[in-house]
């Protein structure tokens, strides 16, 4: 197995091209983990942290450019990122322990297709966008149309993610994060709530969407949630119709951390949940006004 | 196939080693280096008992490639003494008694020293979730947590 560390997209695509059984990897920290379980070696290693756009955050003005091979403490140590999108990051700084945060990735969290990644029902909830660099040049993907069930992607032979698009946020709008796991720290969701809302000047739900991970294949929307909001103020009847949307929605396996019935109740407790956490963010949001004045 | 040469910082020194690509960080520095204080526990990053310092990260050397450290500034447990004044937590680790058998103890002290360097003075509350990343299977806790404490302390009666 060789290590490679090409230091550009371009670099990146023509080793790939040249070692067709490469691994592409970022942080690591599900690939040693999987070579040490019996998984096959691969014929190359190709690590994209040295591709610069792979491994910055940076504010391109209508929207934030995050490197998908960025370790995920430098998302949460991003102040500016972190009161925008204070559940995005929040998801990202659930992912195991402060010696993974230093090494763990979106994009490794997003293409590992754990269908518990816990930043993806707070990417999806957030709209972001995969940028995918391959053989036929780059082209750009809703998150939620990455993964396609468990380990298994979209992505065609010699792809990779170099980057995630997130659009700044509207005025008034706020997401959240939620997960259920028996202990405090250092475990993988039994089930997980991702939801953005944006309010309108009366204090309605003017937009919202709801994601569910750990309850499918893939991690998920809820559009019979999303409808039951907009529209609608947040209270008893809205989120008792979200909570039956996303129990709905589920379509969870048994196993050690949970069962089917359980993880489908919880959905409906942690979306309800998320939707008012995300909601108070949103009214309380400073967002739109005020970075209209000073970032753009 | 030849063995890719990795030039990096240890503990201060310029370190050359040579290594197979497929090899950790983790096993380039016990078996290349010949340091070897950092312990394999589960060698999957979940029990910390590798815990290095990479770049000013705190980082299981269990997760990195060997050639990944090409250029690195890499901190391990034999690094954070000054010379032969152990290390404020060596110190309160070993009047603490904060460890039984062992083989935890290089982890934590190496992710508490990247605490301290980073909160100097952190609650018992900031302790236990920094060190959510290191387990001790002796469960030994509470003594390594007050030790941890201790260690905070002794930095604030020396600075």
């Amino acid at each position: 197995m060789k290590y490679l560390a090409p230091k550009t997209v371009e670099e990146a695509t023509t080793l790939l091209a040249e070692h067709p059984g490469a691994t592409v990897f970022a942080g690591a920290t599900d690939v040693i983990p999987q070579l040490k379980a019996g998984r096959p070696e691969p014929e190359a290693l190709v690590d994209l942290k040295k591709i610069s756009q792979a491994v910055s955050v940076s504010d391109e003005g209508g929207h934030w450019s995050i490197g998908a091979a960025t370790a995920t403490a430098k998302l949460t140590g991003n102040k500016a990122l972190a009161a925008e999108f204070p559940g995005l990051v929040e998801a990202a700084g659930l992912i195991g322990s402060d010696q993974v945060q230093s090494r763990a990735t979106l994009g490794g969290n997003l293409c590992n297709a754990s269908p518990a990644a816990d930043s993806v029902p707070a990417m999806i909830a957030n709209g972001m966008r995969a940028v995918i660099a391959g053989p036929g040049g780059t082209r750009t993907v809703a998150v939620e149309d990455i993964p396609t069930g468990p380990g298994s992607t979209q992505l065609q032979p010699g792809e990779f993610v170099v980057s995630f698009e997130l659009d700044h946020a509207p005025a008034r709008t706020g997401d959240a994060y939620l997960r259920l796991i028996p202990r405090t720290e250092m475990d993988i969701a039994v089930v997980g709530a991702g939801v953005r809302i944006t309010l309108d000047d009366a204090g309605n739900v003017a937009s919202a969407t709801v994601a569910i991970g750990a309850v499918a294949p893939t991690a998920r929307r809820v559009p019979a949630a999303e409808e039951a909001l907009v529209g609608n103020p947040i209270n008893d009847t809205t989120l008792a119709a979200v909570a039956e949307a996303a129990s709905a929605a589920c379509n969870p396996i048994d196993d050690k951390r949970g069962t089917i019935a359980y993880r489908r109740q919880v959905a409906g407790v942690l979306a309800r949940r998320a939707v008012v956490a995300a909601a108070e963010r949103a009214a309380a949001s400073t967002n739109g006004a005020s970075n209209n004045g000073e970032t753009r | 196939m030849s063995r890719t040469h990795v030039t990096c910082t240890i503990n201060g020194d310029e370190v050359e080693f040579l290594c197979e690509d497929d090899t950790t960080l983790l096993n380039a520095l016990r078996d290349e280096v010949g340091l070897t204080g950092s312990k394999e526990g589960c060698g999957t990053g979940d029990c910390g008992a590798c815990s290095v310092i990479m770049d000013g990260a705190l980082t299981c050397a269990c997760l990195v490639f060997a050639p990944e450290a090409e250029g690195a500034t890499v901190v391990t447990v034999e690094g954070i003494a000054d010379g032969n004044k152990l290390h404020p937590l060596q110190q309160t680790f070993l009047e603490g008694a904060a460890l039984q058998c062992g083989v935890c103890t290089p982890g934590f002290l190496v992710a508490a020293k990247a605490l301290l360097d980073e909160n100097p003075h952190p609650t018992e509350t900031e302790v236990r979730y920094a060190l959510a990343g290191n387990l001790c299977r002796c469960t030994g806790y509470d003594k390594i947590i007050r030790a941890v404490l201790a260690a905070a302390d002794y930095n604030g009666s020396e600075g």
